[in-house]
């Protein structure tokens, strides 16, 4: 019997009542509404317009709230939801291979390693259809089989075929549908559009989240923006650690600033490190590309049996003295498991002295058999842009050499914490898509980044913001002229300025990449109590260096790019000591989050159901002060939580 | 391993200090296996520790896909490699000792902002004014309602595969957008939740793409040649034919 987590008054997660599979029908049959002439007078503010950003907005444009939109970036187009490969998942059936909405949630539930909120897992698994209904209304060009009918492809951690793809480019093929309906609502005159703007706080009257403070990219001007209501969908917090997938600009300031002003953060160690990207080359490495995970439909991945062999061509190394340790360990997925535990398996064989090429912190993925079975031409057109993408950046062929992979960060779990209807803890005030901590648990399956982006824009938000702003029709225009808003402005120019007054001797790129060293080596793919210990005293010290001698070129007043930099990475240090804290706090290894004093024999990761089954949702008490912990409890009324076992 | 190639790079500034001129900078140790936008990395670490300017360029995702950078190198939109952006663009292939040119996107609608970066959102409002299907959240119908030719879905896809960097305008010497406007009128007219609008959206994003001051085509097809995601200049010759119909049924219905 596991002992039960006192539940936390602060910690209202709202999850309806009834049973698992009518919760989302009744809660949408029964949440207040708000009318159309309503709708007119309330203001709702969205940040980022990646694909729950641009979703939300276009969404509550088309009901009728006045919407302004904000992207850093030049173009709503850009954002990193771009750059997703695979596919986005949904339990359409089309394959007749035995999927269902039970089997989407129940997968989602598994693959995060039993720490994710069965509530909203039922309902992105229930929604999941309508989105691809949406895509292909608005013209995405999914791929499609002879009949003309929409093809599918598998993702790891799942032993149905419920992936939909756009050839490898499926998150800009959304991402520009999504983009085009909000352009639509632009036309329309329901959502206007600020680019290049950065939220750099968020404003709370009275306890309520009224607004934002933006600073205009191109003039340095600070900005103050009110509304009913603000929606953070600013993405994901992986390039906390320097190196990763994540483009060069996500960050994790608009999440971090909410979470100063009292939003709750949930689960931020856990981190998703994706198990094939091309390794690192070089000290002077800004990025990493990850090829996507549907490579490892027909992608082998090995190492050498022996030591020894790693330095010899891979084409000179007999099959006898190869070790597939995918196949090996977990023959029922074999090379589809989940990411964390294909990740896990790749450092644990490079750990062995077994990996490849010149750092030897690489394995081989290999599609020798694939083109031998199946022909160069399938494989050039399953794979084709990645193939390309891949010699682009290492000068090797894949069709003739396998290529060399090692994980590298990818995405995070964690977030904001939200309760059912997306709200974070302060009310007003919303979080969706990767920003938020609430689908995924302690490991996201592949292909479902995507489709929580559009779940919560498209099909879940329009619903539940109605819940708050029906109580908000009578609050009439939130003036930004008041005390709340100008000491929120006053904040930000006051920390603009110590950055550019600060006058120091090291770049802001310099001190990056030194807290990612620190949060790889010590809060990466394998985490102990000691290392975090030293992480967090090494993450304070660094603070205090960058607060003494970082150097920023340039004014406020004009398009700055290293100011804009410098900001991030100063809201990064502070968040890589909560992660740090966080994965201390977490005396288990599930999911992404792997503490080497918990594992079993065969070195897999190893829970504490009893202890661990919660939410850890932390509260921000002031700088220097330690962060405090809230638990949400984690109740499982219809899966049954199990060890987790692919093999 | 390579690691000590010298380069001189002549670099258009704009803005702070600078009225608008090439500045020539030398470069030491060079790796081959840097990005192009990891040596002007490199570039700027030494700037700043010089206590100058860095120079401003656009980037984010770095893997050829969000369409944010942009730079003419040595004359060419996106540099010497066909179908690859600046960002996927390595040093293996410079030599040492090489002086590259680097300049921003040129054109009139792309007013540049400092240094290599440029404005290009009159690419967005060209969208705002029809590159879409009027359909609202929650309309759909199941998405294998229609069936679409595999094929003309493979048409549909090669044409909504740009990602709207605006290498076309760069390299145009009018500095016209109409393979980027034509990308989009093709992506959605030639599928069947497109259709319904064809007319009306060829008409209108015409009408904006002549308003933001792009120049017109004259089929240089330069477009193509510099294309990062080498979207065809056969679009060009679809939105012609789209809008000489649209053109000629709205004076009919007028």
């Amino acid at each position: 019997m596991a002992k039960a987590i006192a539940l936390d008054t602060k910690l209202d997660s709202k999850i309806p009542p009834g049973e698992m599979s009518e919760k989302w029908t009744k809660y949408k049959g029964s949440v207040p509404l708000v009318a159309p002439h309503n709708k007119r007078r309330i203001d709702v503010i969205i940040v980022g317009t990646g694909l729950a950003g641009a979703s939300a907005a276009a969404s509550l444009g088309e009901l009728g709230y006045n919407v302004k939109a904000f992207t850093f970036h030049d173009s709503p187009r850009r954002a990193h939801s771009i750059a997703a490969q695979g596919g986005i998942n949904a339990a359409k059936n089309y394959r007749n291979d035995g999927d269902s909405v039970y089997r989407l949630f129940y997968d989602t539930i598994k693959g995060g390693d039993y720490r994710a909120r069965e509530s909203n897992v039922h309902r992105l698994a229930e929604v999941s259809t309508a989105i691809i209904d949406q895509c292909v209304a608005q013209g995405v060009p999914f791929a499609r089989d002879y009949g003309g009918l929409l093809d599918n492809r598998s993702f790891g951690g799942t032993q149905v075929s419920r992936t939909f793809y756009a050839r490898g480019q499926t998150g800009q093929q959304l991402l520009i549908g999504a983009y085009q309906a909000l352009s639509r609502q632009v036309h329309l005159g329901t959502v206007k559009l600020y680019n290049r703007h950065e939220m750099l706080d968020v404003v709370v009257v009275d306890g309520k989240c009224r607004g934002i403070i933006a600073r205009n990219l191109l003039t340095g001007e600070i900005e103050r923006h009110s509304a009913h209501a603000v929606v953070l969908c600013t993405g994901g917090y992986g390039n906390v650690f320097y190196l990763s997938t994540n483009a060069m600009m996500c960050n994790t300031t608009a999440a971090w600033r909410a979470h100063r002003r009292g939003a709750f953060f949930g689960n931020p160690c856990y981190t998703q490190i994706h198990p094939t990207c091309i390794p690192v080359s070089g000290d002077y490495q800004s990025k990493l590309t990850l090829m996507s995970e549907s490579l490892r439909n027909d992608g082998r991945c090995w190492v050498p049996k022996k030591a020894e062999d790693c330095n010899k061509h891979p084409r000179d190394i007999p099959e006898e003295a190869r070790d597939y340790y995918l196949e090996r360990r977990y023959p029922a997925f074999g090379n589809l498991v989940p990411r964390d535990i294909a990740s896990r398996a790749a450092k644990q064989v490079c750990d062995e002295g077994r990996g490849v090429g010149t750092t030897k912190l690489a394995v081989y993925l290999d599609f020798a058999d694939a083109i031998k079975r199946f022909g160069r031409d399938t494989i050039e057109a399953r794979y084709g842009n990645l193939f390309e993408m891949y010699e682009k950046i290492t000068g090797e062929n894949p069709y003739e050499m396998p290529m060399r992979i090692y994980p590298a960060v990818h995405y995070t779990m964690g977030g904001l914490w939200v309760d059912y209807e997306l709200m974070t803890s302060v009310p007003g005030l919303y979080a969706a898509g990767e920003a938020n901590f609430s689908d995924h648990g302690a490991n996201r399956l592949g292909a479902s980044a995507l489709m929580q982006g559009l779940a919560d824009g498209y099909f879940v938000l329009p619903y539940t913001i109605g819940s708050y702003l029906s109580k908000e029709i009578s609050t009439g225009a939130i003036s930004p002229n008041t005390e709340a808003f100008e000491a929120a402005e006053n904040d930000v120019k006051e920390r603009l300025n110590k950055l550019l007054n600060i006058g120091g001797k090291q770049s802001v790129e310099s001190f990056h990449r030194r807290l990612g060293k620190i949060m790889w080596d010590k809060c990466g793919m394998a985490r102990n109590a000691e290392g975090l210990k030293q992480a967090i005293q090494e993450i304070r010290d660094l603070r205090k260096e960058f607060w003494s001698d970082v150097f920023v070129p340039g004014t406020n007043n004009e398009y700055n790019p290293e100011l804009e930099k410098a900001w991030r990475v100063a809201d990064f240090i502070e968040l890589g000591e909560l992660m740090c804290f966080d994965a201390l706090n977490r005396e288990e290894s599930c999911g992404g989050h792997f503490r080497e004093e918990f594992q079993t024999e065969d070195g897999e990761a190893q829970r504490d159901d009893e202890n661990m089954k919660f939410v850890a949702a932390w509260e921000f008490k002031g700088d220097g002060a330690e962060p405090e912990l809230h638990k949400e409890p984690l109740e499982y009324e219809v899966v049954k939580v199990s060890q987790r076992s692919y093999k | 391993m390579s690691n000590n190639m010298r380069l001189t790079l002549k670099i258009w500034r704009q803005g702070g200090k600078y009225k608008g001129e090439f500045v020539t900078y030398k470069l030491d140790n060079v790796n081959e296996h840097m990005s192009f936008l990891e040596m002007l990395d490199v570039l700027n670490e030494q700037l700043i520790a010089n206590r100058e300017e860095p120079v401003a360029f656009e980037h984010d995702c770095r893997e050829g896909i969000c369409g944010t950078c942009s730079l003419v190198i040595d004359g060419r939109a996106h540099g010497p490699m066909k179908g690859t952006t600046t960002c996927q663009l390595h040093m293996r292939h410079y030599k040492d000792g090489e002086t590259i040119v680097i300049e921003p996107f040129r054109a009139k609608a792309f007013p540049v902002i400092r240094d290599l970066v440029v404005d290009r959102s009159s690419f967005d409002r060209i969208i705002q004014s029809g590159g879409y299907v009027n359909v609202n959240t929650g309309q759909a119908q199941d998405a294998n309602a229609i069936p679409i030719e595999k094929d003309q879905a493979g048409e549909a896809f090669d044409a909504a595969a740009c990602i709207g960097c605006g290498a076309c305008v760069a390299a145009c010497p009018n500095a016209s957008a109409m393979l980027f406007t034509s990308a989009k009128v093709s992506h959605l007219a030639l599928l069947p939740q497109g259709m319904v609008e064809r007319k009306k959206r060829v008409l209108e994003m015409v009408a904006q793409m002549d308003k933001e001051g792009f120049g017109k085509c004259s089929n240089v097809t330069a477009c193509e040649a510099e294309c990062p995601k080498e979207i065809s200049v056969g679009n060009i010759a679809r939105l012609n034919r789209e809008y000489i119909a649209a053109s000629l049924a709205s004076e009919t219905t007028n």
